[in-house]
């Protein structure tokens, strides 16, 4: 829902290790993002390009996006389930004490940089 | 072709939120030492924000000073009527986003501390998913659930409910008009997050207000020492 406000924080964070690396150009960003994590791939890419051309360095960078799944883990049977297909309620024994293991992660994984 | 650089592959391995995560804890710093209790203030739209509100201030009025930080995609409906209730109201540009973040709440810092602000309130926009995915630099977070939104809320907005300290469950006089489960409530928010508070409030007749003040009272008085 956030996916332009998210942008702005990849580029600040982006500016700043282009001047610890001296870099001049950043050529690709690598994005890790979970399943879950509320933001949409499609949509972020629109916004990324709209918002680099604003910003010299990484005014021709592209975004490429890694999907991570999203996997729960079921307190009372001990086993794990996609989050996407079954929600918060295990599909084994119908429990709801479960909790997310992955999947809500949003990092900067890497960049290609001149 | 010498001066041309190869193109090099640099890790970073970090959050997008790190950086923010950094400045919310700056802005918690500063906010200790000048003795200033921030409170973050998340519902969604329609769950009598501001009707709290304008009780929490009159409860507390005579303890502490004050002040509450409003954000522009807010109309100033909102800012109009803290103001008549004395407390200090202080306006923050987000630019129409659909959060604040800690680098916006950090524009209002100056105004709380010019004030002698002790006791403040960010009032961030009116949403169950964005603001629960930035730390604010606020000392606690509070959630306002309303009955009519019903009590199956804290499954379908998870995070919000995880980061909470405290959750505020309004409007309970129109009970008897809705579906509302609220042992079912209580059992989902505990599910999401076992410490949280929860306070049954009806912000319209003031009931269990004098609660939710004990509750700031204790957390306010830890906080400054």
């Amino acid at each position: 829902m956030h996916e332009l406000s998210v942008v702005f924080h990849v580029i600040d964070q982006l500016e700043e290790v282009a001047k610890e690396n001296d870099v001049k150009e950043i050529k690709t960003v690598t994005l890790q993002l979970g399943e879950v994590s509320a933001v949409l791939p499609w949509y972020l890419t629109d916004c990324w390009n709209w918002a680099k051309k604003k910003h010299e360095i990484m005014q021709d960078c592209e975004m490429k996006i890694e999907k991570i799944d999203a996997v729960t883990f079921c307190e009372d049977c001990k086993q794990t389930y996609e989050t996407v297909k079954h929600g918060k309620t295990c599909p084994f024994c119908g429990s709801g004490n479960t909790f997310l293991v992955q999947g809500n992660e949003f990092m900067i994984k890497e960049i290609e940089a001149i | 072709m010498s001066n041309e650089r190869e193109v090099r592959v640099l890790e970073i391995k970090k959050s997008v939120f790190e950086n923010n995560d950094r400045e919310a804890e700056k802005l918690r710093d500063e906010l200790k030492e000048k003795k200033i209790f921030l409170l973050n203030l998340m519902s969604s739209p329609g769950s009598g924000k501001t009707t709290t509100l304008k009780r929490t201030i009159a409860a507390l009025k005579d303890e502490y000073k004050i002040g509450v930080m409003e954000a522009d995609i807010d109309s100033d409906v909102d800012a109009k009527a803290i103001a008549e209730t004395g407390a200090k109201a202080i306006q923050l540009h987000t630019g129409g986003m659909c959060h604040l973040d800690a680098g916006m709440t950090r524009q209002g810092l100056d105004a709380l501390i010019e004030n002698d602000v002790e006791f403040a309130i960010l009032e961030n926009v009116g949403n169950l998913v964005c603001p629960a995915e930035f730390d604010t630099g606020a000392v606690k977070n509070a959630a306002i659930l309303s009955v009519p939104e019903g009590h199956d809320k804290p499954l379908k907005y998870p995070l919000m409910f995880e980061v909470c300290d405290v959750v505020l469950v309004n409007k309970i006089d129109v009970m008897p008009y809705f579906d509302f489960d609220m042992e079912k409530c209580k059992e989902y928010v505990h599910m999401r997050n076992p410490k949280a508070e929860i306070i049954e409030i009806s912000a319209k007749e003031g009931k269990g207000i004098d609660e939710w003040a004990a509750w700031l009272k204790k957390e306010i008085d830890a906080w400054r020492g």
